[in-house]
């Protein structure tokens, strides 16, 4: 069955197969899981390691994630792995796999810090996929409900 | 709508993404979007929904690959428009 599904476009994966087919890995993976995912939308979270070296320069003494980090990580979720599975639903798994997300085009707010420990859950949300082009609204809250950034972020898959 | 107003409308959709303000001063139907506007080709499909949604259309992701200058872009729409 397994198989089968690979060969045949139009297959829906499953979260934890988006998840494998995300190219990024530690120490620059910012999805623990996905725990929502349909054709509209995706929910993921990750929890910062109070170990990750960023936190050394930013700042010393008085760390603080990165605003590009939390870019990266709402990117991972609402463009990369998000296009993964709009990808998958109209290309065959051998496709999907031959292709990489390259991050086009992004305005985001921040609104709120993200610090050592914290766990962040990322919903995007969908605008347009069109020419293997996703663009997507998405938003990022910490455990407690407050947004932390938020905007629209746009990935184009391309040949690896 | 006649082919100048359609192209006033053109150019005022590709204007937030040109990034050659010159080639924009002195723009004409064979002005690339590309090439001359300098509008990144990522953008493409940002500028195609835009078109669709200004002039209340729908473009054929097919089409879209025959659009260079800013008078291909004119003459699909009007196509379009009838």
């Amino acid at each position: 069955m397994a198989e089968e599904n690979r060969a045949t476009p139009g297959h829906a994966l499953k979260p934890e197969e988006v998840l494998a087919l995300v190219p990024q890995q530690p120490p620059f993976r910012f999805i623990d899981e996905i725990i929502e995912l349909d054709s509209e939308h995706i929910v993921a979270q990750y929890v910062f390691r109070e170990e990750s070296d960023f936190y050394r320069g930013h700042f010393p003494g008085r760390p603080i994630t990165p605003g590009v980090i939390l870019i990266e990580t709402m990117a991972q979720a609402g463009v990369v792995a998000f296009g993964i599975y709009l990808y998958a639903l109209e290309f065959s798994a051998e496709e999907v796999e031959s292709m990489l997300t390259v991050f086009t085009d992004a305005s985001v707010d921040f609104s709120g810090q993200v610090l050592p420990g914290d766990r962040v859950t990322t919903t995007g949300r969908l605008k347009f996929f069109r020419r293997k082009k996703l663009k997507a609204e998405v938003e990022m809250r910490l455990d407690d409900g407050t947004v932390v950034c938020s905007g629209e972020l746009s990935g184009m898959g391309v040949p690896r | 709508m006649d082919q100048s107003e359609i192209m006033g409308t053109v150019v005022k959709i590709l204007t937030p993404w040109v990034k050659n303000e010159d080639a924009l001063q002195s723009v004409s139907m064979e002005t690339s979007i590309l090439d001359d506007l300098k509008v990144n080709s990522a953008r493409l499909v940002d500028v195609v929904i835009a078109f669709e949604d200004e002039f209340d259309i729908e473009i054929e992701d097919e089409d879209v690959d025959s659009v260079n200058s800013v008078g291909d872009a004119v003459q699909l729409i009007s196509g379009k428009l009838g």
